[in-house]
This record gives structure tokens, sequence and C-alpha cells, in this order.
């Protein structure tokens, strides 16, 4: 079931390419609705491994042999970590066609694009043979440099390139890793269940598993490699921006975890608390220069590396309730990030013609867009982390990890949800609820339209229903932790 | 004393192709001179293609293998002669359309006399063998690289290729004649074989890099390559696709037999714990030259052209990965990778030409929003640029990934690691280039006024095979390693 | 057990009635009916809960439990006891009486109304939860519509105000979801009652030292410290007790007279509650140890903001001042009775005294304080935005009723025997002399500059010439007497009959003395 999504992605992507090029209604409908299908199976798969006697190992979807002579694997699986990032994608996809229903300019071309990239995401978060993993990684690298270089704002070549070349680097380094992991095994496969069964020489670890890990990491802006994503935030489309934050974000942290983390466990040990201080540096930097900000879309492009850090704090503590905030924090973020982006970008940008919040002071956008106005308020609360929605509870886990290795980092990752809620403040009193002296009626402003309620709605519900029931994904989570795939990882760890 | 002419079955497919070259004279003279240009083009460039054919039909049905002093027929030599037939047969379809000259017959004579060079040094076991084939294939590239004499860049373009060809001619001959002098041999499994046994002198290693600079030039290897984008840039623009394919795939193909049969015993080595004198260390020296060179060069042009050639360059410092394989995995490695870098760049190079001969130039500016003026041809470029710049799951990427895993498995202890990181490095920043390209036809917007590009039937046809080609390589590598390694196992190479 | 979930229904109704008065946008008078009606709603569901509460016996009450995340040790455990009650029924009557003291209250009425019920949904889920998950939703829930109400009906500084009071109070917050963390990565935890017995026996503390402890807290006490630290000043800040009380007087200041009411009156509640409920369970010994500095900062509380108030001439910042002044009595109640005496017997019989003392200081201080407030919003209304010490003069000639009702309520605050004010102060007082005597005498002086600025603002407003301009000053309408005299009613009947009240507080603060 949960293959369906990968394919059906490309369907789509290719079924626009073939529609005709001035049928934008036509676009729009069938975007939408592979986006549906998408989810739709998604959440098929993620019921149906719930009712299954799978209990957190992995269950094989696809598995023939690809490339004979290197042993490479077609090879889909699926655990609760990554069906949970399967589902993020999903609820994101959607939310994302939503948002950019008022695409006019090249319509068929943008969701065609932005559907091979909602594919190779899937086609990462489901691939259990490295090889294809790597595959579907780097495919997501070109729609990711269109989608922003063509359709983007501010600074969108440059923006768009810096992400580009960010993450080939990054894929380069995992390619050197994979490679030599490869070798080094001599067990003739990319499989990653086989390889994780392998161990690999601790000076072998020592090395490769930085160079692995900080590979994929530079997506899920790792402090100091995440210069990107700011630049690449503001530069992007809405939907992109919402894809970037929402998704790509996660396809390093998922890497880093799934690859990085589960083949070189030693090595992990070595690194732990210098990464570690580096996600919390991270979630303070982040924080305290989304506070500075004048362009709205900055602030959240900080925020997210902000938060991202937050992951990255949970990977470190190695203990299963950090690891278990640490992919909660990958959902909830990915949910919240694209709804502040979808409210930014889309409903504020769209209409005021203006991020900057010298400029939107004026304009009280709490009175002229009410709906926009909640939503982001509600959303910012989501992101200060307050209790009832998803980052709470897995931020609560991950500070409650890192309490039992790290007691003076969390004690700074405290400072940084401090500075986040401070800009958070900010942005809510500048951006919205500023006393304006322009009156309503001189900026026209056209009414939040149906699609973009919709799409607030999904990813409003989302966080609020995985704040309130954590359970939810917990029930996926929890029991892959407990799997062999994540035991070297979590081995004499606390709890 | 009978003249037997047994020798000659072995070189049929060669002298078929031969055949078709004078056929193709005859044909210009006797028949369609006094006709219009179109139809000239055709009948004689139909005539080409029946040689190209004939020769492809013969080797796929002959089954007669064999090894003498001076040539080798195996499976895996008729192997890459229907490659290179293959690559032959597009650029002579490629042509069909050129109207820069009005010596039709002798430019598919030519051509069709290069292939013949090219598929005669293939089968070569002999440094003689090889230098004659050489010289056959280089000569007649050294015209046809002159051939369009409406532009000064073309003959400017020939004279470097002809100067710089002739003094690494002139190395490789003085290499060979070292090794004679020391060996006493001139076949390569002799000369493997008496370098085995005997002590290796320190002029033995002078011979040798004297007779790698050759192939050095020849593949475009920096430090070189100077000739390269001038040729790629400066020449027809099926010449340079000629050039760029099919010559660069037999390069590869005999200095892969060159430093492995003949100079198998003094291989050195270049990892990183472990430098000695060899060959190893020189090919090591050139890769990185390569591939930064190649690539550093690449990110400063405006020229498309240029720009592949530059690449060329850097692909090229890629392959020689390849040389620090185990044996088991060097050979299908490298050959895959030039197989599909031919079938790639020879791809982007008909583009350019196509692009080049609606816009005047293939400047930067004139491919802007190619993607709305001619999306069969953008679509390709974007295939065959993402295939350059290793981007899955094109056989771009693949090549790269099998070299790669080849040459760090190749050596104990992760030996070639170094270079693999210098290669992978430099395969990221390649990326840059290529989407500057990929920016101009798709994000730019094309400028006012201008009309659709329309390619021809002739131009379009090959250029859509080359890229459902490069993805079909992409995504199913597995029939092409798999026809390679049947044919290596059959040919025990 | 009984079979209605009671204090649940107790907390939704609020939430479903600020959802349906959100809804209704555009007929602001029938959002503002439904938003009323819930509020009365609630009050007659908090009624009843306390009418059915069975005083004789300590604990928890109306207990609810149900499995919620149990792979986070996450459950929904609901529960009050005496003190949980009162502060719900305190809750539930402010509720109704802050909105009709902004009854007409200016643009977007219906978000106005909502936020002012969700905000009380936030107060009955923090006075009800004993899990800190959903406690903590609830204690954060509250914030965001505050924040709202000031920074959208506020005074002209508004903005400011309302930064600064978001900002202290989440910061509290952080620091206390830090500690709780550290507790829950220390015990697996999240449950009141189970940290509490964890930590009568001392287990809290090695628990935390055995899992946190190592590289960079070298020591037990210090860990635990730091813990009580976090936790503390979550509940310092929200009290507020000096010096974190810099945002109070803005706020307090700024918001719209309703809002100040639930402010003042239910929200600093929070604070303290949390004090008694949580902190003084959970470290008892980190308590202990601090008492002496705990102590003198809730007496310069006590003296300071009694100082600051007769500074003031602003009447709603005087009103905000008396209000840290009458909060930090009960502070000193609370650090008062960890002291460890000699003689069990006598100890606990003050400590009994002095928690129950807090209790109804408490209560009594939420009624009078937003009756306080209520007062001064209407002198502002009717004096045109003025609130000016020195702006009136001679207001008991045009208006005696207003008049005479503000005295009694000033009256009550200042502890005048027979008004409600009276007994909290004083069972606080007799309780905390015996334990810490200096700290009891130190306080007395805050009672005296209470009295002090109390009788001016009675004096410089209602007495002396009147001022020509407020010639025309109304007297309360019958639509404001009959907002007051629930409220007069009560305060007068808790005056003289404190029992009422006792009677649900004092199982809860024996079992509290108990403790020790």
């Amino acid at each position: 079931m949960l293959a369906w999504t990968i394919l059906i992605s490309f369907l789509g992507a290719a079924a626009l390419v073939l529609l005709p090029a001035e049928s934008r209604r036509a676009a729009r409908h069938t975007a939408l609705l592979t986006a549906l299908a998408g989810l739709a199976c998604a959440l098929a798969g993620a019921v149906q491994y719930e009712r299954s006697a799978a209990s957190g190992t992995p269950v094989d979807l696809v598995n023939f042999s690809w490339i004979a002579d290197l042993h490479i694997h077609f090879h889909l699986a699926a655990d609760g970590v990554s069906i949970t990032l399967v589902l993020l994608t999903g609820i994101a996809a959607v939310a994302g066609v939503l948002f950019s229903w008022n695409i006019e300019r090249r319509t068929r071309e943008f969701f065609a694009l932005y559907l091979a990239l909602i594919g190779s995401v899937y086609g990462v978060f489901l691939s259990f043979d490295l090889f294809l993993l790597f595959v579907f990684y780097e495919l997501a690298i070109i729609p990711k440099y269109f989608l922003i270089a063509v359709w983007g704002s501010t600074r969108r070549e440059y923006g768009a390139m810096k992400l580009a070349l960010y993450s080939l680097v990054g894929s380069a380094m995992v390619l050197v890793g994979l490679i030599a992991a490869y070798v080094v095994s001599g067990a003739q496969t990319f499989d990653l269940t086989e390889l994780a069964k392998y161990h690999f020489p601790a000076a072998f670890q020592h090395w490769a598993f930085p160079l692995v890990f900080v590979g994929f990491a530079i997506l899920a802006g790792l402090w100091p490699f995440h210069t990107w994503a700011p630049t690449g935030h503001v530069a992007a489309p809405t939907a992109g921006s919402m894809l970037l934050a929402g998704v790509v974000m996660k396809l390093g942290a998922y890497g880093a975890l799934r690859v990085a983390m589960t083949l070189f466990p030693e090595g992990l040990r070595a690194w732990q608390n210098e990464i570690a201080l580096l996600a919390v540096i991270g979630i303070v930097y982040g924080a305290t220069v989304a506070l500075v900000q004048r362009d709205l879309k900055f602030v959240i492009g900080y925020s997210s590396v902000s938060h991202m850090g937050f992951v990255l704090l949970g990977l470190m503590t190695l203990s299963k309730i950090g690891l278990s905030g640490a992919v909660l924090q990958m959902f909830s973020h990915g949910i919240i990030a694209g709804l502040l982006f979808a409210v930014v970008g889309r409903m504020v940008y769209d209409r005021a013609h203006t991020r900057d919040l010298t400029e939107l002071q004026p304009m009280n956008l709490s009175a002229l867009a009410p709906f926009a106005a909640v939503t982001f308020v509600i959303a910012g609360a989501a992101s200060m982390g307050l209790p009832g929605f998803s980052g709470f509870i897995a931020e609560l886990q991950v500070l409650a990890g890192a309490w039992q290795v790290f007691p003076r980092l969390t004690l700074l990752a405290g400072v940084g949800i401090l500075v986040g809620i401070a800009f958070m403040v900010r942005v809510w009193i500048k951006a919205f609820f500023a006393e304006g002296d322009i009156k309503a009626s001189a900026i026209p402003i056209e009414p939040i339209s149906m699609p973009e309620r919709a799409g607030a709605l999904v990813l409003l519900g989302t966080t609020v229903l995985i704040g309130l029931w954590p359970g939810l994904l917990l029930n996926l989570i929890t029991p892959t932790l407990n799997s062999t795939l994540f035991q070297g990882m979590v081995k004499g760890g606390p709890q | 004393m009978t003249l037997s002419l047994d020798w000659m079955i072995p070189l049929i497919p060669e002298e078929i192709v031969i055949i078709f070259a004078l056929a193709a004279l005859a044909v210009d003279f006797a028949i369609v001179r006094r006709m219009n240009p179109a139809v000239r083009w055709r009948v004689i460039g139909a005539t080409a293609c029946a040689g190209c054919v004939g020769a492809m039909i013969w080797i796929g049905r002959a089954t007669n293998y064999g090894t003498s002093e001076m040539l080798a027929l195996s499976p895996l030599t008729q192997f890459i002669k229907l490659a290179l037939l293959g690559l032959a047969l597009v650029v002579v379809v490629l042509s069909l359309d050129a109207r820069f000259t009005r010596h039709t017959g002798e430019y598919y004579a030519l051509l069709l006399l290069a292939t013949a060079g090219l598929m005669l040094l293939i089968s070569s076991e002999n440094l003689l063998m090889i230098f004659i084939a050489l010289e056959i294939l280089s000569v007649p590239l050294y015209v046809l690289t002159a051939f369009d004499k409406t532009r000064e860049a073309s003959a400017e373009a020939a004279l470097k290729y002809f100067l710089f060809g002739s003094v690494a001619a002139a190395f490789t001959l003085f290499g060979i004649s070292l090794l004679y002098g020391m060996t006493g041999e001139l076949g390569l499994g002799a000369i493997a074989a008496k370098l085995r046994t005997q002590p290796v002198e320190p002029v033995c290693y002078a011979a040798l890099v004297m007779t790698l600079i050759g192939f050095a030039f020849k593949v475009a290897a920096a430090p070189f390559h100077f000739w390269a984008p001038d040729v790629y840039e400066g020449a027809p623009a099926p010449i340079a696709c000629f050039v760029a394919s099919a010559s660069k795939v037999a390069s590869f193909f005999v200095l892969a037999k060159i430093v492995i049969d003949g100079f198998g015993p003094i291989r050195g080595g270049a990892a990183w714990n472990d430098f000695r004198a060899g060959w190893m260390p020189v090919l090591a020296v050139l890769a990185v030259l390569s591939m930064a060179g190649g690539n550093i060069a690449a990110l400063a042009q405006t020229s498309v052209k240029r720009l592949l050639a530059y690449s060329a360059i850097a692909h090229g410092g890629y392959a020689l990965l390849a040389f620090f394989g185990n044996a088991r995995q060097m050979l299908p490695a490298l050959l895959f990778y030039v197989i599909t870098y031919a079938l790639t760049v020879l791809g982007a190079l008909a583009v350019a030409g196509a692009v080049e001969n609606s816009a005047n130039g293939d400047r930067m500016a004139a491919w802007a929003g190619l993607g709305r003026r001619a999306p069969l041809l953008a679509v390709c470029m974007f295939i065959f640029m993402l295939s350059l710049a290793g981007i899955p799951p094109l056989a771009g990427f693949f090549g790269k990934f099998y070299l790669f895993t080849a040459a760090a498995a190749g050596q104990p202890h992760l030996g070639m690691l170094w270079l693999v990181i210098v290669a992978v490095g430099a395969s990221a920043i390649s990326l840059y280039y290529y989407l500057q390209v990929l920016k101009q036809i798709y994000a730019v917007p094309p400028p006012a006024g201008a009309m659709p590009l329309r390619a021809s039937r002739a131009a379009l046809f090959p250029i859509a095979l080359l890229a459902a080609l490069v993805i079909v390589f992409g995504c199913a590598p597995g029939w092409l390693l798999g026809r390679l390694s049947a044919v290596l196992n059959s040919s025990a190479f | 057990m009984n079979t209605i979930p009671i204090l649940s229904i107790l907390t939704v109704i609020p939430l479903a009635g600020g959802g349906a008065a959100l809804l209704a946008s555009g007929q602001s008078k029938t959002s503002r009916s439904i938003a009323f009606g819930a509020s009365l709603l609630s009050l007659a569901v908090a009624a009843a809960a306390w009418a059915m509460f069975d005083s004789g016996r300590g604990g928890a009450q109306y207990v609810e439990r149900l499995a919620w995340a149990p792979s986070l040790g996450i459950e929904y455990h609901l529960g009050v006891d005496g003190l949980g009650l009162l502060m719900v029924l305190l809750s539930a009557l402010l509720a109704p009486f802050a909105m009709l003291a902004s009854w007409e209250i200016g643009p977007n009425r219906n978000l106005y109304f909502a936020l002012i019920l969700f905000l009380e949904a936030g107060l009955f889920g923090t006075f009800t939860a004993l899990n800190f998950f959903h406690w903590f939703i609830y204690w954060e829930m509250g914030l965001i519509p505050a924040f709202f109400l000031i920074k959208l009906w506020g005074g002209p500084r508004r903005t400011r105000a309302a930064n600064q009071f978001l900002i202290y109070t989440l910061a509290g917050s952080v620091a206390m979801l830090l500690a709780f963390l550290a507790l829950y990565a220390a015990t697996g935890l999240f449950d009141f009652e189970e940290l509490a017995r964890l930590a009568r026996n001392g287990g809290l503390d090695s628990a935390l030292f055995a899992k946190l402890g190592g590289s960079f807290f070298k020591s037990r006490e210090t860990l635990a410290t730091v813990v009580f630290f976090g936790v503390f000043l979550g509940f310092a800040v929200k009290a507020p007790l000096m010096p974190f009380h810099t945002w109070l007087p803005s706020a307090y200041t700024e918001a719209p007279a309703g809002t100040s009411m639930l402010l003042t009156g239910a929200m600093s509640k929070m604070g303290v509650y949390g004090l008694l409920r949580i902190l003084l369970p959970l470290f008892p010994g980190q308590m202990r140890a601090m008492q002496t500095p705990l102590l003198c900062l809730a007496v310069a509380t006590i003296v300071f903001s009694a100082a600051a108030a007769l500074a003031q001439r602003d009447l709603k910042r005087m009103v905000a001042y008396s209000s840290i002044n009458h909060v930090g009595y009960c502070l000193l109640g609370i650090f008062a009775v960890v002291r460890i005496t000699g003689d069990a017997g006598t100890g606990s019989a003050d400590r009994a005294a002095a928690l129950n003392g807090v209790m109804l200081q408490m209560f009594n201080h939420g009624l009078t304080a937003a009756a306080l407030f209520y007062f001064v919003g209407l002198i502002e209304m009717r004096g045109g935005g003025l609130r000016g010490l020195d702006d009136f003069g001679g207001l008991r000639k045009v208006a005696p009723v207003f008049c005479g009702l503000m005295g009694i309520t000033l009256f009550a605050s200042l502890g005048l025997p027979g008004l409600n004010g009276f007994v909290g102060e004083f069972l606080i007082f007799k309780g905390v002399l015996p334990l810490a005597g200096w700290a009891a005498a130190a306080s007395t002086l805050g009672l005296l500059i209470t009295a002090i600025f109390l009788l001016t603002i009675l004096q410089r407003v209602f007495s002396g010439p009147l001022p020509s301009r407020w010639s025309g000053w109304k007297d309360l309408t019958s639509g404001e007497r009959l907002t007051l005299a629930p409220v007069m009613a009560l305060m007068l009947l808790l005056g003289t009959c404190p029992q009422i009240l006792m009677r649900v507080a004092n199982p809860a603060a024996l079992a509290l003395s108990k403790l020790f």
C-alpha cells in the first residue's frame, strides 16, 4: 500500500507533463487528486501496519534485484519511523497544493515538479536499500531547484543554487561514506538491514560517522551548515517553502538517523557530545537570529533552524524517549513550519505584497485578514512549543531525553525556547496586531479563499490532533525503536 | 607462395566501412554532384549509413574470434566496435542537415575512414599497430575539424588540434621506441612478459610516461587538454560530437589495454599510504588535474560548447578512476561509464549544434527560454545535463557510482578513497554550471519576439533516441552491465 | 467514585461556549449572551460540585482517570481537594462578574467574550488537573487569551504590557517545564500525586541524582535545588513574588477592567495554587533549606508593594500593587509552614491555621480585588478615561451608593473584621507568628501601609470638594447594582461566617500540614 505513494506521485507528475499547457484548472485538480491519493495510501498503509503483527519491525513492500552486478535491490520497506514521515509528506503535499492554488504562471510545470519532489521524498522515506535511498535523495534536488528558481521571489536564483549545491555537497559526503561502507563491509550489498548487522571497525566508524551524518544533516539545517535554509526558504514560492521546511529538512534528519546512526553506532557515541553541542547552538542561534529579522519569511526560516536543532538534539540523546521525540519533532515541525510559511507566503505576501515587518506594521493585518491572523497566532503558539500542540509533546520528549545525557545543554536549549517565544510574540505584534494608521479599505485585500482555508485547517487539525493524542503516532514510533535496527543505537542508554 | 586472403576475414567490418567510404566518394562524383544539396546530402548520407549498418550487421553475426600478434578479435572488441559504429551512425545522421561544405562525399568518406581507424585501434595488440591506427583516426579528424571553411574558428581549432596531436604522437612514438629498445618487443603481451622478468630500469618509467602522454592527449586529460575547447567550439557540430564520443570511447579502451596488458607489471601504487612509481601515480595525477581543472574552468564558461568541452575534461578525469579498480570491476565500470558518457555528450553537443544553427552562437543568452521555444530539445538537454551532473536516475549517475565504487574497492584498506573524495567533490561542484544552462533554458524567459526553434527531424530523432537511452541505461543499468560482463567473461581480458 | 465526570464537564462548558461565541460572529449580542450563559452554567456546575463535596475526608475527589499516552506516563487525571475546589468556585464566580464588567466592550465583542471563556477553561483545568501534561496545557492555555485580551482591548500602552506579561510568564513556564522534564527523565512520572508520594520518602532527590547526576551536577543537593528553582520560578512569576513581579503593574493597569479582574482574582492564584499543590509536596526539603531567603522575599513583597502602592497616583496601579501585597500574605503563610518546630503538636496546629488562612485569603482576595478593579473600571468609564488619584474628589455627594459599596470593598481589602478579608489574614498571622515571628512582625508594616493607602483612596476620591466637572457623576445604575449585589453579599457573608469556606479548606490544609 505504501509503495503506491511513490508511484502515484510520479504518475501524477507524468500526467501533468502530458496535459496541454493552458489547462490550469485541470492541472490543479490533477495535482490535488494525486496528493490526496498519496495521503490516502499513506494513511491506509499506516493503519495496515499498525494492525499487522509487525510491532516495529520493518515490513517489506517491494524487493527485487535491480542491478545484479552490484547486488543492488529495489527494496522498499517501512517501519514506524518511516511511516510517520510518509504521513507527514502526505499531509504536507495536500496542504501545499491547496496553498498553490493561485499559481497562474506555468501551472502545469509547477505541479509536475512539485509532485516529482513529493514522489522522491516518499521514496527516500521508504527505501531500505541505501543505493535506492541515495537515488531518491538526489532525485529530490532538481525539482527543488526549479521550484525556487522559476516560481520563487527574493533572490530566487541565488537561493535555489545555494540549496542545490549544499544538497549536492551533502550527498557527496554521504556517497563517499556509503561507498566506503560498502567496500569495508565486503558484504556485497547495499541493503540497510544487512549492512546494519555488520560490525564496522571502530577506527572506520570514527571518521565515517561524521562524514555521513553531517552529509545528511546539512539538509536538516545543522548549525553551522544551515545557511542554505533561510535563503532557500525565503526565495521559494509558498508551497516550496512549505515543502522545504516541511519535508525536505526531514530528509536530512531521516537520513542521519536511518543511515549514519544505524550503521555506525560506535562512531555515533564518539561524536555524540560534539553534535549535541552543535544542535543546541543551532537552537539558540536560530531563535536569536529570528528575533532580529525584518523579513517575515526569514523569521520563519531561522525558526526552522532552531526547531530542527531539537530533532538533532533528540537524536543525540540515544535514548528511546529522545529518539521518539526527535521523530515526533520531525513530524510536528513539518506541519507547523508548513503552516507558518503558508500564512506568510500565501495569505500575507500574496496580498500585502510585502513581508517586511516595518511595512506590515501599519497595515494591521488582523483587521484586514482575520483568518490569517488567527491561523498565524495558533501556528505561532504551536511553534513556541505551547502544550496542546504537537510541538510540545515532541520537545518534551527531546528535553526529557536530553536531561539524562546533557544537563548543561538542556538548560541552554531552554534559553532557546525562550528566545523562540520572544521572536514569535514580536512577529504577532508587528505583523498582525500593530496599531495601523492605514484604513482597512485603503488596501484592497482579496478574501481568504476556500483552498487556503481548507489547507490551513488540515494542518491546524493535525498539529492539535497529535498534540492531544500523541499516542496516534507514538504507537507507531515507540515499538519501532525497540526493533533490532535501533538496538545498536540505544544500547546501554537509559530507559 | 600462394597469396592467402584469410587474413582479411577478421577485418571484414573495417573493410566494409572503408569500402563504403570509397563508395561515398564515388557516388558523389558519379551521380549526385549536380543535384540539389538536400538530395545530395541524403544520398551520400544514406551510403555512409549503409556502411555503418552493414558493418554492424556483420559484427553481430560473426562468431570468429582469435588473437594474433597484431590484432585481437574477442567478443569484447566486437562489442565495443558495435558501440562505436552506433555512435558513428548517429553522427552520420546528424550530419544530414549540415550545409557548411560543398564537399559532401569527402566529408562522409573521411568520417567513415576515421571510424575505420577507431575500429582498428580497438583490435590492435601491438604498440606499432596502435600507433598506426591512431594516426588513421587522427588525420581524418584534423581535416574534418577544418571542414567548415566559412568560419575562422574551424581552421584555428584544426590547427591547434593538429599541432598538439602531432607533438603528442611524437611523444608516444618516442615512448614506444624506448620500450622497444629496452624489451625488444612491441606486442603488449610480450612487453608485459619481459617487464615481469627483467629488473625495471628507470628509463622504463620515462617510456611509460611518454607513451601515456599520447593517450592523455587523446582523452583530453589535463594538462594535455588545450585543444579540446577549441575543437568542440570550432569544429562543425557533428565532428565535435564524433570527437567527444566515439573517439573518446576508443581511446579509453586502448589506454586500458596498454596499461593493463602492457604495463601490468609496473603498475606502481597511488593509495594514500602507498605511493610507488608506475602508471598508477601518473594516472592519479592526470585524474586530479582533469577533475579539478576541468570543473573549475567550466564554471567560468559562457559558451555551452566550451562548457561541455571543459566538462568533458572533467569527465575524462572521472573515467581515469576506473583504472584503480580491481581486475573484475575495472573494465565494466570504465566501459559503462564512457559509453553512457558518449551517448550523453553526443546528445548534448547535438542540441548545442541545433541551437547554434538557429541563434548564431551558443552563448548562454541564446539558450534563454528554450523550454518555450523548443520543448522537445529542451527536455532532451535537461536529461543530458542532469546525466552529466550525475543526477539519478540517469545513466551518468550510475556510471559515476559504479566508477567510484570500483575505485574505492580496488585497493586494499580504502587506499584510493582520497581520489574518490576528490571526484565526488568535483562532481558536486559541477552541478553549478549544468544548472546554469538549465536555468537559461527553463527559468529565464525567451527574449521578446523569439521565434520557436525548429530542428529538423534528422536532428530531433537521434537526439530523442539518445535521451531515451540515457534514461533507460540509468534506470536499468543491469542490461548494459550484463552484456559487458558477458563479453568480458568470454574474452578473457 | 461518582460516574458523572463533573470536572471534565466543568472545563468543557467554557470551551464549547467560547467556540460557539466565536462562531456567532456578526451578532455580537447573541455571542455575548451565549458566553454569559456558558459562564453561568459553569458556575452552576461548580456550585453543584461544591455542594456535593465530602468535607469529611482529605485528598482528591471527583477523580477521573483515563489512560492517554501510556508510553509517556501521561494519564488524564483530574480531581479536586478543598483547595482546588475553592479555586474552581472562585474562577466560576469571577468569570460572569468579569463579563458584566466589560459588557459594552469595544470592537470584536464576540472574540473578547470567547477569550474570557477560554481563559476560564484554562483556570478550571489548572485547578483540577493532577497530571503534569494536561495541567501544563491548561496552565499555558490561560496565557494566550490573556495576552490578547490585554493586547487588543487594553489601554494606551497595552502592547508593551502584553509583551511583558507574556514573556515573563512564559519564561517562568519554560523554567518549570525544564524542571518537570528533569523529574520525568529521572522518574518517568508526570503524575503529581505519584511524584509527591515519591518525594515523601525522599526518593525524588535520589532518583534525580541517580539518573541525571554526574558530569555536570556533582552533588545531589545542587541538582535537586536547580530543579526546585525551575518549578519555583514558574509559580513565583505568576503569583507574583518580588522581584519577579515587574510585569504585573503594567499588565493589570493596561488590561480592560474585566480582564484585570480575572487576572488578579484568579490567574495570580494559579501561582499560589501551584506552590501549595505542587512545590510544597514535591520539594519540602529544598523549601526548608531555602526558607529564610524565601520568607525575606515574601516580606519584601508585602512591604514594598504596599509602599509602592502608596506612592502611585493612578488608581488602577494602586490597586494592582495592593494585589501584589495581598498575594504576599499567602506566600508568607506558605513559606512559613515548612519550618520544623520542636514540638510536633503545636507546630502542626500553627501550620494548619496558616494554611487555612492562605486558602481563605486566596479566595477572599480574589473576590475583593476583582470588585476593586470593577469599581476602578467604573470610575475610569465615568471619568472619561481619567483615573488619577488627584482627578477626583467629593464624589460621595453625587454618588453615595457608589461610595458606600466601594468603601465596603476597600475595607474588606484592608482586612476589617466582619468583612471577608479579615479572616484569612488573621489566620495567616496567627499561624506564622509562632513559626516565623520575625517575618510576621515585619509584615505588619505592610498591613499598616495598606491601611494608609486604601484609606487615602477613599478620602481623595470620595470626600473633599467636588470638582465642578464631576457634578453630573452618575451613581450606580440598577444594572451595576445588580451586578455587585451577589459579590457584596458574599463579602459580608464570608466575613461573618468564614466556616462556609473553612468546611472545604480545612481538610486540605490538614492534609498539607501533615507533610511536615
